[in-house]
């Protein structure tokens, strides 16, 4: 791609080869951006390439490994969001740090050095939110408030420090169309003042709308800059998402089996402002296939998650089936005796007790579908710890769990070790239907490829599984069909073997029914 | 400057396990000063706070009469503690089993048969658990704070049970006096051993907190108690609903208060009166965190607070001291336990002011 155009004004901010190790893991790795003054520049990626620990880096939240952040020309070291917001930088977060119960201006003076008058930060909340076009009552309860409001008090909050540079970190994840438009001129206003903008997003249509230059990152590394508008969404896609070409398929599907999951029309409301709701959800997986569900976090994936799994029921029973049974209003337990497993995404605290023994996690999700073998004693339900334990043993053994002792507490595992366990725990029961969450999310290669084998080859034996994952390569490794959520809507199924990096990565960023070969280049 | 509790990465496995007593050891020592500053010779008023009632027959059928209640609703409290419904009305319930208990030998007080104590203690633990199921009920269906509804029921029985001795249920012989008439023979909790007053009461307390120990230690009930204690979303992926565990909690620990207050009027007081405890309901909180949230354990601390008020009495007899003393023990007793464990779990760490730093959110 087009290099970092080193012409016009010194630029705002420069960054140069900044890294940040995690143990050995390189969130950063060696990455070079630079913002000029007075542009809206968008840091683009996938979940996972590192943009939001590079923007910890900038605003003091994080310290970096090793590499260099010059402010003005001048190295800096921003050891604090103190230090970041005293040299001109502020940032926006995601998720607000805001208290429902008090006012609009209270939450604002909250952020201030004590000592100015609530009425003086009440005054300065609303000029300032009259000249950006931030409508907002400073005498307003945030309780009050929706998602969009909520997100104008970090905005004023930030500019009440008169910043030079901007950070928002995802602002219109959170936003309606409407709300995000407004967000658009309040950013372009901020421009026309000389203030620059680092705009973090996946969304490619936004990107190229209101940002003048992009930085993309993967896994870590800069792996683009570019004129956002010059470039297509299809480019822009690859990468975000590289450019490989797809890896062999693992299961070959002869001929299509019976529906063993599926929903028609699943809509479920959001149960928290930062909920997504799912919309009309329809999706078939066959014995014998694995469909992945692919999509950047935050897109309704838990959520479609709670409503397989039944931990969230649904009203409509009919919506949700596991082997041609309508199960929508059954809760987990039952749609487990109907031959289903779960894994979910989070190991501690909800796929584990991290504080009990591997055993015990072994009677969290199996106390109802091996009742037979684990529990006597008739209603007492007296659990069999001798038979849960050679139950544990056993899947430890076939997942190559590796721990300390015999039956070790959740917690001490490694993440890989726990995962091998939690998903090995399903498989031992050979589920007749897995649904999987992110298999793999944070788990080292080792363990990565023994869980996303053990996935095909339940697959193989006449299973469906149904894997939502964030990881490309996974999906492209194991996955027989393919869908894309984005905003709840769950795209087509493709065969895994009609797609293409780019295609995933359009329908990621939101770009529903638009070709793949660019003919969108010129969106606005 | 503010004050920091941070997590201790290795808590000593030794000294949770002393903790219990360690705060013992921490209330003895606090107790002392405070009697040296009342004037008394420490060591006279510890020895007979603390050891003399251990000396004598009579008074550790005393132990045992307070450690009755003690027991039976600390232990049913372990439930409620270990699943996360912070029940803190158990003094409430503990009187509505009293009162609901009493309306066979108040109402109908001239039925002579054995069916009227089995009825009593059936009436009693309905009566608790049913007074437990208000703030059940409240926390299930309206989201409200269980702490705050269950203790403002205490006020609301305490006040009931005055309406009802000094009207409907005053006794026509008592010349006015705010009590019941006393219950028949028939009524009353049998005494188990001819050297003194322990009641069956004290059996009922016993069998109780050992099968809650059963149900803890080998059920799937006791299973599930411990993952949504732990964890809500955890226990809602095995299948188990906190909705439920909110009731099965709170009624069992509500009717096993009941039983303790219905064994109480039953078997010591003989009559309902308008004060009919003195705290059990809330000394029964520090029985079951002394006790390690497990009903065995309960039953050793039930028994040492127990001597706490025997003792109170004690002093305030030989040393002339106001019986309040039972609850400063009771409080410092409470203090020691929670900080002991605090401070095994955390370590302090003072952090000197630093420029504010509010908007940095949870972003990852």
């Amino acid at each position: 791609m087009s290099a970092v155009a080193a012409s016009g004004a010194s630029p705002l901010l420069a960054v140069r080869s900044l890294t940040k190790l995690f143990g050995s893991f390189a969130a950063c790795n060696a990455i070079d951006l630079e913002v000029r003054p007075g542009e809206i520049h968008a840091l683009l990626g996938e979940n996972g390439a590192g943009k939001s620990t590079l923007v910890k880096m900038l605003f003091g939240v994080l310290a970096p490994t090793s590499g260099q952040i010059l402010w003005k020309s001048r190295p800096v070291v921003i050891s604090s969001p103190g230090v970041a917001r005293r040299i001109g930088i502020g940032m926006v977060f995601q998720h607000f740090s805001l208290f429902e119960a008090l006012t609009v201006a209270e939450n604002i003076a909250l952020s201030l050095p004590p000592g100015i008058s609530l009425g003086k930060v009440a005054e300065e909340a609303s000029r300032l939110s009259e000249l950006y076009g931030l409508p907002l009552d400073p005498k307003a309860h945030v309780a009050d408030l929706s998602v969009g409001e909520r997100q104008r008090i970090e905005i004023v909050r930030a500019l009440l420090q008169n910043p030079d540079l901007i950070i928002l970190d995802e602002p219109t994840s959170v936003l309606t169309p409407q709300e995000a438009d407004r967000l658009f001129e309040t950013l372009a206003k901020l421009k026309a003042e000389g203030r620059s903008v680092l705009y973090i997003s996946h969304r490619l249509e936004e990107v190229q709308r209101i940002c003048d230059r992009a930085t993309v990152l993967r896994h870590g590394k800069v792996t683009g800059a570019c004129d956002p508008r010059a470039e297509t969404p299809a480019s822009l896609a690859r990468m975000m998402v590289g450019s490989d070409v797809a890896a062999v398929n693992a299961v070959q599907v002869a001929a299509k089996g019976d529906v063993l999951l599926e929903t028609r029309n699943l809509s479920v409301p959001a149960r928290s402002p930062f909920a997504v709701s799912l919309k009309n959800v329809c999706l078939e997986v066959h014995a014998g296939e694995i469909l992945a569900i692919a999509g950047v976090a935050g897109n309704g994936q838990s959520e479609l998650f709670d409503a397989l799994s039944g931990e969230f029921p649904v009203a409509d029973a009919g919506t949700v089936s596991i082997r041609g049974r309508p199960v929508g209003a059954l809760g987990i337990s039952a749609r487990r005796l109907l031959g289903a497993g779960f894994v979910p995404e989070e190991r501690h605290g909800h796929a584990a007790v991290p504080s009990l023994p591997l055993s015990d996690n072994l009677v969290l999700a199996r106390n109802q579908s091996d009742r037979r073998s684990f529990l006597g004693g008739g209603v007492l339900g007296i659990i069999r710890h001798a038979a849960v334990r050679l139950a544990s043993q056993r899947i430890s053994q076939t997942m190559d769990v590796r721990k300390s002792g015999e039956d070790p507490a959740a917690g001490s595992l490694s993440g890989g070790n726990l995962q091998k366990y939690i998903v090995g725990r399903e498989l031992d029961r050979q589920p007749a239907v897995l649904v999987v969450n992110q298999p793999t999310w944070g788990v080292d290669a080792g363990a990565a490829s023994r869980i996303r084998q053990a996935l095909v080859d339940l697959a193989r034996s006449g299973s469906a599984v149904l894997v939502i994952s964030q990881d490309l390569d996974e999906i492209f490794e194991v996955a027989t069909e393919v869908a894309v959520i984005s905003e709840g809507r769950l795209s087509e199924i493709h065969p895994t073997t009609t797609l293409t990096r780019e295609k995933i990565g359009l329908l990621m960023g939101g770009m529903h029914g638009r070709n793949e070969s660019g003919e969108a280049a010129h969106a606005h | 400057m503010r004050i920091e509790l941070e997590k201790r990465a290795k808590p000593s496995m030794l000294l949770s396990i002393l903790s219990p007593f360690l705060a013992l050891g921490l209330t003895v020592i606090a107790g002392g000063i405070m009697f040296a500053l009342l004037g008394k010779s420490p060591g006279m008023a510890l020895y007979s706070f603390f050891v003399e009632p251990l000396l004598d027959v009579w008074s550790l059928h005393e132990i045992a009469i307070k450690a009755t209640p003690l027991i039976l609703i600390g232990a049913g409290l372990t439930v409620c503690y270990r699943s996360n419904n912070w029940n803190i009305g158990a003094e409430g319930q503990f009187i509505a089993g009293a009162i609901a208990g009493a309306i066979v030998p108040v109402l109908f007080h001239d039925w002579h048969s054995p069916l009227v104590l089995p009825l009593m203690l059936v009436f009693g633990m309905i009566g608790g658990a049913l007074y437990a199921a208000i703030p059940a009920f409240l926390k299930a269906h309206m989201n409200t704070n269980e702490i705050l509804t269950s203790l403002m029921l205490v006020y609301i029985a305490q006040l009931f049970l005055d309406w009802l001795v000094r009207g409907p249920w005053r006794s026509p012989d008592a010349y006015n006096f705010p009590v019941t008439r006393d219950f028949m023979p028939e009524a009353v909790l049998p005494e188990i051993l001819a050297s003194g007053r322990t009641n069956l009461g004290f059996v009922f307390a016993l069998v109780a907190a050992a099968g809650l120990w059963f149900m803890m230690r080998y059920t799937l009930k006791g299973f599930e108690i411990s993952v949504l204690g732990q964890s809500e979303r955890a226990g809602r992926f095995a299948g188990f609903s906190s909705r439920r565990m909110i009731w099965f909690s709170m009624l069992v620990s509500g009717g096993l208060a009941g039983l303790a207050g219905v064994s109480e009027v039953s078997g010591v007081i003989n009559k309902l009166q308008p004060i009919i405890s003195p705290g059990y309901g809330f000394t029964a909180i520090i029985v079951a965190f002394l006790g390690r949230l497990n009903p065995l354990g309960v039953i050793a601390a039930g028994l040492v607070l127990a001597l706490t008020y025997v003792g109170g009495e004690a002093v305030q007899l030989t040393l002339n001291i106001s019986d309040k003393i039972t609850r400063v023990f009771q409080g410092l007793l409470l203090f020691f336990v929670l900080s002991c464990d605090t401070l095994i779990q955390y370590r302090i760490r003072l952090v000197f002011s630093r420029i504010g730093r509010s908007s940095e959110g949870g972003a990852l």
